[in-house]
């Protein structure tokens, strides 16, 4: 059986699998601040509004925890709402609703209660948004039991997780870099593509360094690797693509194989992704590894306005080859 | 500011009751459960059998008997920390309740939730709320879907005067409004949040139900400690917004006997007044409609006191299924993290 593919943009991806949810599920809709007449601020949702309506395509008050807890009541009783929390930074404002509710329900009611909602919310810094439009704060989400949290770095990943998660019975949290929506990809044609939750991906295959990177530094890594094959080392790079439930053994794997790890997110630095899965390293294939694992993240600064100053704080190409080179001077 | 609220006059003591024998009979046994459930676990506390904390609804009985009655099983309530007697008016059976007040399997969460998270999908309970306001969305959320399922159900919001105060209600009220959902905002106005009074924190003095205005509602407020008017002035709501004419907010002036929670011994001595407690008290939603049943003829002291018996020995009974049952096996830990 063969399928065929055709190039889409990340946005174009979301699109596509919001309309095909709801076309094939009448429970599915989608709210959120100007999402339905204006298309959202990113354009990721333009046309919607057209095709389904005000009632399933619904624009909200800018009320970031009362439209969260209004998915969670929706969600609880029959419903499978999709809602766009604008800029990730904003998901602070609706904490008690995932954290305290969606999160909690399923467990606290000894399995009765069921919260199928999908949360599409933004990362990503690079646009001079300055500190509260710019934060990559998924890690968070990643720390609560009870939401499954999906990162993805592609458009055909974006389209076929954000379609699982609208058909999964439990909470998810999609974050999508806001600097990626223009990205383009091959995606497999038709509506039924759909990506497994908790599955790690190898965007590219390497027998000496697994970079282990999300979302867009995903990109940066593959793009390193080109450099790096050239000086003779050849990189693997792991797209975990869920946080949460985290796929550790394709991680394992990989770094069993090549016994060197770096690990990449755009989230701080401290006490994040990149921390929880240097340890899950440490922890698990200690005995595999000829250098420590390195590990890059956002700088622990609050993201500045100025171009000048902002692409400092974030991971960049040099900086991964710098890392990876220093790796073997660590063993020399 | 109150010309934009009905204020429900109080029905008389003296006053008949139109409403049939068993209707009222049944009202009232809903009303000594709550209370006979409540001081069970009181005393199950003391005796050290439940762990954690519990909020006592005593005192306020006729606000959740009244609003419930006036529901369907089909319809939803969110209730809060103080919720066993929502969960009981709703429907929620004691045997049930009490074992997951233990901490024990057969509780309506498998002894994973507790006191303040019981939940019964298949009576619309979605479930108490260890925040408070934390249930003001989910209400407003359960009223959407039910408006676009297109079914005639209603969601109740119950919340006190102390989530008057929270932001998340100001956003699920406007949300309601604008979406003409079929929500009912009921306060359960008992005067204190927690261990404050809510004049001392509240802009507004006498009814917090002035604040639906803002939100472009009806508001009424009825003695809560009345549940003849708390029933009919629900009923009257929930016809109107299975009509489809949008979400209200009632008041239900009330009062909690004892402390804000089990650990609160003697508010008395602290942020209220004992001369305050007894006058509240004078106005017993049970002793009430006991009152009014037997002077209608409706029912025999007799008759009164045989309810209250079958009542205690059913809670007695439910307090013995709580101690026998077992806890959940080890694994239990790991179950429903997701679904």
């Amino acid at each position: 059986m063969s399928t065929s593919e055709r190039e889409i943009t990340f946005g174009e991806a979301v699109r596509e699998a919001i309309s095909e949810e709801m076309r094939r599920d009448e429970t599915v809709f989608f709210m959120g601040e100007d999402v339905a007449v204006a298309g959202g601020v990113f354009k990721v949702t333009a046309g919607l509004y057209e095709e389904f309506g005000s009632k399933r395509i619904r624009d909200t008050p800018i009320s970031e925890a009362g439209i969260m807890g209004v998915g969670v009541g929706a969600a609880l009783t029959g419903m499978r709402p999709v809602v766009e929390i604008m800029f990730g930074d904003f998901m602070t404002i609706a904490m008690d609703q995932v954290v305290n509710q969606a999160a909690k329900l399923c467990y606290m009611t000894g399995g009765q209660a069921r919260v199928p909602l999908t949360i599409r919310t933004t990362i990503g810094a690079g646009r001079s948004s300055a500190a509260q439009h710019s934060q990559s704060l998924h890690a968070w989400m990643a720390h609560i039991p009870g939401v499954k949290v999906l990162i993805p770095s592609t458009p055909a990943d974006l389209k076929g997780m954000l379609k699982s998660a609208i058909r999964d019975d439990n909470p998810v949290i999609i974050y999508e870099d806001k600097m990626m929506y223009s990205l383009k990809g091959m995606v497999p044609e038709g509506d039924d593509h759909l990506v497994p939750i908790g599955k790690a991906d190898i965007k590219r295959e390497g027998t000496d360094v697994t970079i282990v990177a999300t979302s867009s530094m995903v990109q940066l890594a593959l793009s390193a690797a080109d450099t790096l094959e050239q000086e003779g080392i050849s990189v693997e790079v792991v797209d975990p693509r869920t946080l949460s439930p985290l796929d550790t053994d394709t991680i394992l794997q990989s770094v069993r194989k090549t016994s060197r790890a770096i690990v990449i997110d755009e989230g701080y630095r401290s006490y994040g992704v990149t921390g929880e899965i240097a340890s899950l390293i440490a922890d698990e294939a200690f005995d595999y590894l000829d250098a420590p694992v390195k590990r890059l993240g956002a700088m622990d600064v609050p993201v500045p306005f100025s171009p000048s100053l902002e692409p400092s704080t974030i991971p960049n190409e040099a900086a991964i080859i710098s890392a990876v080179h220093s790796m073997y001077r660590d063993v020399a | 500011m109150s010309d934009d609220i009905e204020i429900v006059q109080p029905s008389s003591d003296d006053s008949e009751l139109t409403h049939p024998r068993e209707f009222c009979a049944e009202m009232y046994r809903k009303m000594v459960t709550i209370r006979r459930f409540e001081e069970a676990v009181l005393e199950i506390y003391q005796q050290g059998l439940m762990p954690g904390l519990a909020h006592p609804y005593i005192g306020q009985e006729a606000s959740a008997v009244g609003v419930c009655t006036a529901l369907r099983d089909d319809d939803y309530i969110t209730s809060t920390h103080r919720g066993h007697g929502h969960l009981i008016a709703k429907g929620g059976q004691v045997d049930r309740m009490m074992a997951e007040m233990m901490g024990k399997e057969a509780g309506y969460n498998r002894g994973k939730g507790g006191t303040m998270h019981i939940a019964d999908m298949s009576l619309g309970i979605l479930g108490a709320n260890g925040i408070v306001g934390g249930g003001m969305g989910m209400a407003t959320g359960a009223g959407l879907s039910a408006q676009m399922r297109e079914t005639d159900q209603v969601a109740v919001c119950f919340f006190g005067d102390g989530a008057a105060n929270q932001g998340s209600f100001l956003e699920a009220a406007n949300m309601a409004s604008i979406w003409s959902l079929p929500v009912i905002f009921l306060c359960e106005n008992n005067l204190y949040g927690e261990y404050t009074s809510h004049r001392d924190v509240t802009a507004i003095k006498e009814h917090i139900a002035e604040r639906a205005a803002g939100y472009n509602m009806p508001a009424i407020v009825v003695d809560g400690m009345d549940v003849v008017a708390v029933y009919e002035t629900t009923s009257r709501m929930v016809e109107n917004a299975r009509a489809g004419n949008g979400p209200c907010f009632i008041e239900t002036k009330t009062y909690r006997y004892r402390g804000h929670h089990v650990g609160d011994g003697n508010p008395e001595k602290t942020y209220r007044t004992q001369e305050e407690t007894d006058l509240w008290k004078t106005r017993d939603p049970i002793t009430r409609l006991a009152r009014r049943m037997v002077k209608g003829g409706m029912a025999t002291e007799e008759e009164v006191s045989e309810i209250d018996q079958s009542i205690q020995s059913a809670v007695e009974h439910a307090v013995e299924f709580a101690k026998q049952a077992p806890f959940p096996e080890k694994g239990e830990v790991t179950e429903h993290v997701y679904v």
